[in-house]
């Protein structure tokens, strides 16, 4: 009896896992299937999900598309700049939160809180106005203290959570043992948080990698537009028929590191890395 | 290797109240102090101030003959191992011992040779790749004393470092934590809630109360010449008995009858009324299995024996007895102090293995009438105490001292409730 149960919970799982594996992959596969249709057959509104003459011509198109790889490497650069800016300085604010005691502990978390609830899209005017001011309008600046911005809250709300959970006796030992107070932090307190600072910089990644609104108002030329900003300029010769193969094949690029990157990262998300810390 | 002295060392805490109240205790270099007392007796936050993780509020530290209060942990050699061990999940057992000596910059050669022969010692040797995650509570016990006796410390801390091992292991733990600290020589201070292993460990036992000294002796003095009831009912196990008594010349009269004391002893008791009489459960005996020249009417009593554990060797008899109120709330209140909880009034007399009696029984009992010792049980104090076997008792009473403390903790005197009602 308990086990016919488990077996039909089994397959209601399984039956569940696929739907919503076809409800959010569909979408993908098409625009992958589309990546490797030719102009033509998008032109004509074929219908069908595999092309019918797969071929690689969009991918060269756009990997000889200057402007596209120009746009690539800013994305690229932008993004990873403001990531690493952001978790130094969260790993460093979340330590302080999670460990010290100071006043106005409680009005820096809010403040945190209150910025990440704030719309990005009521900052563009302001931050237009002041960027052309100060010449940071159209740089790679300009986009990095922005993604950064938004981003620490989140990685300091993470990443504090991440640091109270560590014993706080770990870091007392490694005083004991003779570490200053930097040499404790380093060498035993990142280390064991390391699951945490590795989700905050995915999640800051992500945030300044698909970031569109910033990067379309604070830039005007390829000198600093990213990815998501430049494949608004995919328009082709005819403003009612969009190159939708060319979109696709960008789409699939730019795709592409975000799911290298959580690859390379899933690994080093280990829950638990702190058992045995402790008595068991 | 080097003597630790502490002088009138305070601890206040932000809101006023003394976790450590006014505690000197010297420990010669390679000596094995235990610090020990109920859990909440400031034990833990003594050690924590010799090896520098807790501020010192008032008095001096010194270790080696240098003031140390205000140095950082790194800074003053020593090695401590946690209670719940602090290894470091994240490297290998080989490198959690290595870890001090990687901070101090040692040679790759020298840092192998140290863990090398750390690791023999402990017989960790097989498993120096694993991580601690995967090692049992033992093991991973064995590694964090591994880490604090790879390098050359000035002394070892240990801050009740066998609470989480089960019985059978902490008892080998514990002979090899002296038959390690006897080898090294090393000067250590052992903090636990255990008499056991205060008594078996310790080459001298500082007893802790509410922050307060109570006695800082030699397990042997503590056990046999206790400063107060407290230290009386903490040190021994099955517990010291306490029983209502009233002494009139050399003659102790108790619940079961009246036993006749050494003139000494009896002398420093009189002129008082009501004491309490605390005998050790050894002292007493089946009368029938003593020598019968030992066995005389001043020396015996009779008293029905309510329950026995027989356990081969020895065996444990109960047996019930009223006692007045004055006694009852101050035991009552002792038994708090020792964390237990008192459900009546009894005596535990152990009995030679030998002994044939049984439960229900009407038995005569002989009592070591030379042993007894009498309490004031106004302030706890032990009036047939022989100062020159007692080791270092801190002046004025210190059990009423840590009463104080107790009551200003719990913002209740006693007697408050009935004087409103």
């Amino acid at each position: 009896m308990a086990g016919n149960q488990s077996g039909k919970t089994a397959v209601g799982t399984w039956i569940g896992f696929a739907l919503i594996m076809l409800w959010c992959l569909f979408p993908v596969a098409w625009i992958i299937s589309l990546s490797f249709k030719s102009e033509g057959e998008t032109a004509a509104g074929s219908a069908q999900f595999l092309p019918k003459e797969p071929t690689f011509d969009n991918y060269k198109a756009i990997i000889d598309n200057p402007d596209f790889m120009r746009a690539l490497i800013n994305s690229f650069g932008i993004a990873l700049i403001a990531t690493l800016l952001s978790v130094i300085f969260a790993t460093l604010a979340a330590y302080a939160i999670a460990r010290l005691e100071f006043k106005g502990k409680r009005l820096v978390l809010s403040l945190a809180l209150a910025i990440a609830m704030f719309p990005v899209v009521a900052l563009v005017g302001p931050l237009f106005d002041m960027w052309t001011t100060f010449g940071l309008f159209n740089t790679w600046p300009g986009l990095i203290i922005p993604y950064m911005s938004f981003t620490l809250p989140l990685a300091i709300w993470t990443l504090s959570a991440f640091f109270r959970e560590i014993p706080w006796e770990m870091e007392q030992a490694a005083q004991v043992d003779g570490a200053t107070s930097w040499q404790a932090f380093r060498k035993v307190i990142v280390p064991l948080a390391a699951p945490g600072v590795f989700t905050a910089a995915i999640l800051t990644f992500f945030f300044a990698w698909n970031e569109f609104v910033l990067a379309i108002s604070l830039t005007s030329t390829t000198a600093s537009r990213t990815v998501p900003a430049q494949m608004s300029f995919f328009v082709g010769p005819d403003p009612f028929n969009p190159p939708y193969a060319q979109l696709a094949t960008a789409s699939v690029i730019v795709t592409l590191p975000v799911i290298v990157i959580v690859l390379l990262f899933q690994r080093k998300i280990v829950a638990g890395l702190t058992s045995g810390a402790v008595k068991g | 290797m080097a003597a630790i002295e502490m002088k009138n060392i305070v601890k206040q805490y932000g809101d006023g109240f003394p976790a450590v109240n006014d505690v000197s205790i010297d420990v010669e270099d390679g000596e094995f102090l235990i610090l020990v007392g109920p859990s909440g007796c400031g034990k833990s936050t003594l050690l924590r101030m010799i090896v520098g993780l807790e501020d010192i509020t008032d008095g001096d530290m010194i270790i080696g003959g240098k003031k140390v209060n205000d140095l950082a942990p790194r800074d003053r050699n020593l090695s401590m191992v946690f209670q719940n061990y602090a290894l470091y999940p994240h490297l290998t057992v080989y490198e959690n011992i290595a870890f001090p000596l990687r901070l101090a910059g040692k040679s790759d050669s020298e840092v192998d040779e140290k863990v090398r022969d750390a690791s023999k010692t402990l017989e960790l040797d097989e498993h120096l790749e694993r991580k601690p995650g995967n090692l049992s509570g033992g093991q991973r016990q064995r590694v964090a004393m591994g880490r604090a006796i790879v390098r050359d410390a000035e002394a070892f801390l240990f801050d009740e470092p066998l609470s989480n091992l089960d019985a059978k292991l902490r008892g080998q733990m514990r002979t090899e934590i002296s038959r390690l600290q006897k080898r090294l020589g090393i000067t250590t201070v052992y903090v636990t809630h255990d008499q056991t292993e205060a008594m078996t460990l310790g080459d001298r036992v500082a007893v802790m109360k509410r922050g307060v000294l109570q006695q800082h002796a030699t397990p042997r003095e503590l056990y046999e010449n206790p400063a107060n009831l407290f230290v009386a009912g903490f040190i021994g196990s099955p517990p010291m008995n306490f029983l209502p008594a009233k002494v009139d010349g050399n003659r102790v009269e108790l619940p079961f009858g009246t036993v006749t004391m050494p003139e000494e002893r009896a002398s420093r008791a009189q002129g008082k009324d009501l004491l309490i009489a605390g005998i050790r459960p050894e002292h007493f005996e089946d009368a029938s299995v003593v020598d019968s020249d030992k066995v005389t009417d001043e020396a015996t009593f009779k008293a029905t024996v309510d329950v026995v554990e027989w356990l081969g060797n020895e065996a444990y008899a109960y047996i019930p007895f009223e006692a007045p109120d004055e006694v009852r709330e101050q035991l009552t209140q002792l038994e708090k102090d020792l964390d237990g909880e008192s459900l009546r009034t009894q005596l535990v007399i152990s009995l030679d293995g030998a002994s044939r009696i049984s439960e229900g029984d009407e038995a005569t009992i002989w009592v070591d009438a030379r042993k007894i010792h009498l309490f004031d049980p106004s302030t706890g104090e032990n009036l047939t105490i022989d100062a020159d076997s007692a080791g270092i008792i801190p002046d004025g009473n210190a059990m009423a001292k840590a009463e104080k403390v107790g009551e200003e903790q719990d913002g209740v005197k006693p007697g408050a409730d009935q004087a409103t009602s």
